[in-house]
C-alpha cells in the first residue's frame, strides 16, 4: 500500500496530508469530557462528526461510548444553530438526564460562529444542572488542542477559591492518556499521601466493569465538587505541556493556584520528577513500596539493557507522549532517530509549545542527531525511514503499514491503537508502566531475532 | 438506563409488529440532541466510493473528517492499493477564512506528479460548503492540465444524512461512467453487479457462483473497481443490485439514462443466495446458464445445507436483534436467522425506506418491535425487554451489546469474513454460533449472581 512512497524527499508546498499523525480537536473534548462523572458529551454540528468520535473512541477503548449531536441541517448551517442546540439540550436533559452537558464545537459550528455561552444562556436548564462549553475549532491544532481546550473549560466553569487558605491537597491534570495510566498516577499519588483531585478522569468510565448492564453514566469521572474544589488545592501538576498546561495556567490566573508542568510521567527520569513534587509539595517521604519498584525497575534495566543499547528508534504520536517515549528509550540506551508529532504547535519558536526544542534538547544531551518535526504526517516519517532505516517503530495503529512495508518490529503506543486490545487498561506511565514499555520493547526486538535467526543462532535464553 | 423514555416526538419511528397499524416514520433527519448512531453525508458518500482501488480519495477539510476515514472498510482488491492511504487538505484557520481553493488545487498537482493517478475524487466536507469554495471549478481547471479525472463529490455533511451521501457518490459515479462511445451502451452481454463493495472479498465470491453458470460481470460497483473497469460500466446489458440502499439511485439513472434495466438481488442466506442465481439466470434466459445455475445450487447446497442444519439445531429458539445500516440487509437477516430458527425480536435500521419497512413489517413475527434510526437506549431498552441473545449491528453498537451481556456480530465495515453466498451463510452461522454459544457469557451472569 505505501509502494510509492519514494526516498527522494521534496517539500511539499501544498501543505495538504498524507497519513495524518493527528486527528481533529473535537475529539480530544469529546474524550475530556468523559472524564467528568455523570457527563454528556455534546457535539455541536453535523451528526457524522459526533458519530465518527464515537466509533474512533469505541475502537481504541473497546466500550461504549455516548455523546449526542445537535444533528445539523442546511438550514441550520445558514441561520446559525442557536436553535439546534437549544433543542438539544432540551432533549438531552428529558432523555438522558446528565448532570452536566459538556458542549464542544466542530469545524462547521465555528466557521458559521454560533455563539455558544449566548445560546447556553437562553437554553432551559433543569433547577442543578449544567452545560459547559469549549471551542475546538477542527482548523486549529490537533485532537490534544481538543483534549486541553476542554480541560480548561473545567476549569472556567468549575473552580472556585471558596476557602481563605489553600487545602493539603494536589490537582492532577493526567493529559491524553489511557485511564489504566490515569489509574497507575493515583496509585503513585495515593502511595506519596498526597490527597489529590484528578481532571479529567476517564478511569470507571470508558474501561468500566462488566456488569451486565449497561449505565450511561459509570461510577468513574472527576465529579463536580471535586471540580469545583480544584480551585482550593495548594498545587497543580500538569503532565505534559501540550495536554495539560493550558488547564493548570488558568486555574493559577482565576483562583491562585500555582502550577507546575512536567513531562508525562514516562520512564524513570520523568517517574521520579513527579514524586520529587509530590514529595516537595507534601513534605512525605517516598515509602518503601515505590523504592522498591523504582529498584525492581532499574534492576530489569541493567539485565537487559544489552538488548536495546544502540538500536535505532523511530517514534511518532502524541507531542506529550512522544517526548515521554524517546526520553525512556534514550536511558535505555536506544537512539531516537527520527521523531515526529502530527500536533502542530510545537514547531522551533513557536508560542505555544515547544517540542522540536524539547526533542532536540533532550537529543542534543547525548550528542545525538535526529529528524524532529512537529505537524507532520506519516508519509515524511516513511520518507525518513526509508532514507535513514531503524530497528524499531514505536507509535499507534497507524504506524503498521510503515512497519510492514519496511519490516519493522513495532510497538503500539498512545491513541488511537484499535488492533489489538487490553492497552487501555495498562498503564505505560510509573515506574510498573516502564516495566511494562520494556517487555513490549523487548518483546518485538527479540521476537524479530528469533524469526529472523539461521538455525545454528536460534538461542534458548537470550 | 431503565429511566430511559422514548424521547418526545420518537414515537413515530418506533412500531411494535401486530400491536398498532404498521406505518412507521423514516427517512426523517434525527432529532437534535439524540445519541444517534447515524453517520452523515461524507461518512455515506465515501464509504460507496472507496473501494475505487486506483482513485485518490481526497478530502477537502479539516484534518479530522479524513483521518476517521483512514483504511476503515474492509474492502480488499486484486491490486492497486492506492485507496487505503489518507490524504487530506488538512484545512487550517488561514484558509477558512481566505478560502481553500488554493491549497486544494496545490494538493491535486502534487498528489498527481506523485502517484500519477488517472482519477481523483474531491470529497467536500462541512466546512467547505460554507467557505464557499468552487469545487467544481477547481476539478475542472485541474483535470484539465494534468490530463485525468477529477470529480467533486458534494458530500458536506450538514446536507442530510448518510443516504445523501449515497446519492452524492452516486451522482460522481454516474459522471464518471459516461460513456465514450454510446454505440457500445448495453451491447455487451454481460451484467453490472451494484452494491457490493468487496468487504473481506464478498464480491469475489458472486463473481466466482456467476462465472460458473457462465454470467460474466462487466465491473462490480465499487468493490475492487478500477478507472478502466467503471470507464466500460454502460456496456451491460443488465444491472443487479446488492445493497439497495447505497446504489438503488445509481441503478435507476442508469437505466432511465442507458436503458439497462436492474434487479435487486440479496446473497445473504441460503433463501436469498439461491432465489437471486435463479433470477439472474432466468433474466440471462438462456437455457444452458438456467441448467448450469441448477447444477451450481444444488452442488452448493447439497454440502452447505447439512452444516447450516448442524448450526441450526444447536441455535434453535435464540432471539435476535438486528440494527443495520439499510432496510434490504435487514429484510435478509430475518430470512437468514429464519434459517437456523432464530427469532428476530427486534429490528432497526440507520436509512432504511418505506417499502422496505412495509416488507420488514410483514415478515416479521408479532411483537416484534420495528424502529427507524435508533439510539442507544433504545436499543438497550428493546434488547433487554424483547429477551434478545444477539445484536447485529456495527461498531458503536459493539460494545454496548457486550455491556449488557449480549453476543454481537459485525454485519458492517468491521466484518471478519465473508458473508455472502454460500460459504458467507455458513460463516454466519458459524459466527453467530461462535458468539451466543461462548463459555464467557457464564461468567457474567455468575458473576452478577454471585456478587449481588
Ligand atoms: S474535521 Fe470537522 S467535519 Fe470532520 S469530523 Fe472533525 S469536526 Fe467533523
Amino acid at each position: 500500500m505505501l509502494d510509492a512512497t519514494t526516498k527522494e524527499i521534496k517539500e511539499r508546498a501544498s501543505g495538504g496530508v498524507i497519513n495524518p499523525a493527528k486527528t481533529c480537536q473535537p475529539i480530544g473534548a469529546m474524550y475530556a469530557a468523559l472524564g467528568i462523572h455523570g457527563c454528556l458529551p455534546h457535539s455541536h454540528g453535523s451528526q457524522g462528526c459526533c458519530s465518527f468520535h464515537r466509533m474512533h473512541l469505541t475502537r481504541h477503548f473497546r466500550d461504549p461510548i455516548m455523546a449526542s449531536t445537535s444533528s445539523f441541517t442546511e438550514g441550520a448551517s445558514v441561520f446559525g444553530g442557536g436553535a439546534n442546540l437549544k433543542t438539544a439540550i432540551k432533549t438531552i436533559f428529558q432523555v438522558y438526564n446528565p448532570d452536566i452537558i459538556a458542549v464542544h464545537t466542530t469545524c462547521l459550528t465555528e466557521t458559521i460562529g454560533d455563539d455558544i455561552p449566548n445560546i447556553i444562556k437562553t437554553s432551559e436548564i433543569p433547577e442543578g444542572k449544567m452545560v459547559i462549553h469549549t471551542n475546538t475549532p477542527s482548523y486549529v491544532g490537533s485532537h490534544v488542542t481538543g483534549f486541553s481546550n476542554m480541560t480548561k473549560s473545567m476549569v472556567n466553569y468549575f473552580a472556585e477559591a471558596t476557602t481563605p487558605l489553600k487545602k493539603e491537597q494536589v490537582n492532577i491534570i493526567p493529559g491524553f492518556v489511557n485511564p489504566g495510566d490515569m489509574r497507575e498516577i493515583k496509585r503513585l499519588t495515593r502511595l506519596m499521601n498526597a490527597p489529590y483531585i484528578m481532571f479529567p478522569d476517564t478511569s470507571g468510565v470508558v474501561d468500566s466493569p462488566m456488569t451486565g448492564e449497561f449505565q450511561m453514566y459509570p461510577k468513574g469521572g472527576t465529579t463536580q465538587p471535586e471540580l469545583i474544589d480544584t480551585g482550593n488545592s495548594k498545587l497543580t501538576i500538569a503532565l505534559g505541556r501540550f495536554a495539560s498546561s493550558d488547564a493548570a495556567e488558568q486555574l493559577d490566573k482565576k483562583c491562585k493556584v500555582p502550577a507546575v508542568t512536567l513531562k508525562a510521567p514516562i520512564g524513570i527520569k520523568a517517574t521520579d520528577a513527579l514524586l520529587m513534587t509530590l514529595r516537595r509539595a507534601f513534605v512525605s517521604d517516598v515509602p518503601y513500596e515505590l523504592e522498591e519498584e523504582r529498584g525492581q525497575l532499574v534492576d530489569i534495566m541493567t539485565d537487559t539493557h544489552f538488548h536495546f543499547h544502540g538500536k535505532k528508534v523511530a517514534i511518532f504520536g502524541d507531542p506529550d507522549i512522544v517526548t515521554g517515549i524517546t526520553e525512556f528509550v534514550m536511558s535505555l540506551g536506544m537512539i531516537p532517530v527520527h521523531v515526529l508529532t502530527g500536533t502542530p504547535g510545537g514547531a522551533v519558536g513557536s508560542v505555544v509549545g515547544s517540542f522540536e526544542e524539547d526533542i532536540k534538547e533532550l537529543v542534543d544531551q547525548a550528542g545525538l542527531k535526529a529528524n524532529i518535526k512537529a505537524a507532520g504526517d506519516l508519509f515524511t516519517l516513511h520518507q525518513w525511514i526509508k532514507n535513514e532505516p531503524v530497528d524499531l517503530l514505536i507509535g499507534n495503529t497507524y504506524g503498521k503499514y510503515i512497519a510492514r512495508a519496511e519490516d519493522l518490529p513495532f510497538v503500539r503506543v498512545g491513541f488511537p491503537v484499535m488492533d489489538r486490545s487490553v492497552h487501555s487498561y495498562m498503564p505505560i506511565v510509573g515506574y510498573r508502566g516502564a516495566m511494562r514499555l520494556i517487555e513490549m520493547i523487548s518483546g518485538a526486538l527479540l521476537d524479530r531475532q528469533d524469526r529472523d535467526a539461521a538455525d545454528e543462532d536460534f538461542e534458548l535464553v537470550m | 438506563m431503565s429511566q430511559a423514555q422514548a424521547i418526545d416526538g420518537r414515537q413515530d419511528f418506533i412500531i411494535t409488529k401486530g400491536k398498532q397499524k404498521a406505518h412507521l416514520k423514516c427517512d426523517a433527519d434525527s432529532i437534535a440532541g439524540c445519541v444517534s448512531q447515524r453517520a452523515c453525508v461524507y461518512c455515506g458518500a465515501r464509504v460507496v466510493l472507496n473501494p475505487i482501488t486506483d482513485a485518490i480519495h481526497l478530502v477537502h477539510g479539516p484534518i479530522g473528517c479524513s483521518a476517521y476515514t483512514w483504511d476503515i472498510r474492509g474492502s480488499l482488491s486484486s491490486g492497486e492499493e492506492l485507496f487505503r492511504n489518507s490524504f487530506s487538505t488538512d484545512l487550517r484557520e488561514q484558509d477558512v477564512i481566505f478560502g481553500g481553493e488554493k491549497k486544494l488545487t496545490a494538493a491535486i498537482d502534487q498528489l498527481a506528479a506523485k502517484y500519477h493517478p488517472k482519477l481523483i475524487f474531491v470529497y467536500s466536507t462541512c466546512i467547505v460548503g460554507v467557505i464557499g469554495d468552487d469545487l467544481e471549478a477547481v476539478c475542472r481547471t485541474a483535470a484539465k492540465r494534468h490530463g485525468i479525472e477529477v470529480i467533486p463529490v458534494q458530500s458536506s455533511g450538514f446536507i442530510g444524512n448518510k443516504s445523501a451521501g449515497y446519492r452524492a457518490a452516486c451522482d460522481a459515479l454516474f459522471r464518471l461512467i459516461e460513456p465514450e462511445n454510446r454505440e457500445l451502451v448495453g451491447k455487451d452481454k454481460s451484467i453490472n453487479y451494484l452494491g457490493d463493495f468487496n468487504l473481506a472479498g464478498e464480491a469475489w465470491i458472486i463473481r466466482d457462483y456467476l462465472r460458473q453458470m457462465g454470467v460474466t460481470v462487466n465491473v462490480v460497483l465499487t468493490g475492487d473497481a478500477t478507472y478502466a473497469d467503471l470507464k466500460k460500466a454502460t456496456r451491460a446489458s443488465v444491472n443487479i443490485i446488492q445493497c439497495a440502499g447505497s446504489m438503488h439511485y445509481l441503478a435507476g439513472r442508469m437505466e432511465e439514462t442507458y436503458g439497462i434495466p436492474y434487479m435487486q438481488v440479496s446473497f445473504l442466506g441460503l433463501e436469498d443466495t439461491s432465489e437471486s442465481l435463479r433470477r439472474i439466470a432466468a433474466v440471462i434466459g438462456d437455457s444452458e446458464v438456467v441448467a448450469r445455475t441448477e447444477a451450481l445450487i444444488a452442488r452448493e447446497m447439497s454440502h452447505t445445507a447439512p452444516v447450516i442444519e448442524g448450526y441450526r439445531q444447536k441455535l434453535a429458539g435464540k432471539k435476535a436483534a438486528v440494527y443495520v445500516g439499510g432496510g434490504f440487509k435487514a429484510i435478509s437477516l430475518i430470512k437468514q436467522f429464519r434459517e437456523l430458527s432464530i427469532e428476530v425480536v427486534m429490528i432497526g435500521t440507520q436509512t432504511g425506506r418505506q417499502e422496505e419497512y412495509d416488507t420488514i413489517n410483514d415478515l416479521a413475527s408479532d411483537g416484534t418491535v420495528i424502529l427507524d434510526d435508533a439510539n442507544p437506549s433504545e436499543l438497550e431498552r428493546f434488547m433487554t425487554d424483547q429477551e434478545a441473545d444477539l445484536l447485529v449491528g456495527g461498531v458503536k453498537e459493539r460494545p454496548l451489546a457486550y455491556k449488557l451481556g449480549k453476543a454481537f456480530i459485525d454485519h458492517n465495515h468491521d466484518r471478519k469474513h465473508p458473508l455472502s453466498g454460500y460459504v458467507g451463510a455458513i460463516n454466519f452461522a458459524k459466527e453467530v454460533y461462535t458468539t451466543v454459544c461462548s463459555p464467557v457469557w457464564k461468567y457474567v451472569r455468575a458473576g452478577g449472581e454471585g456478587h449481588e
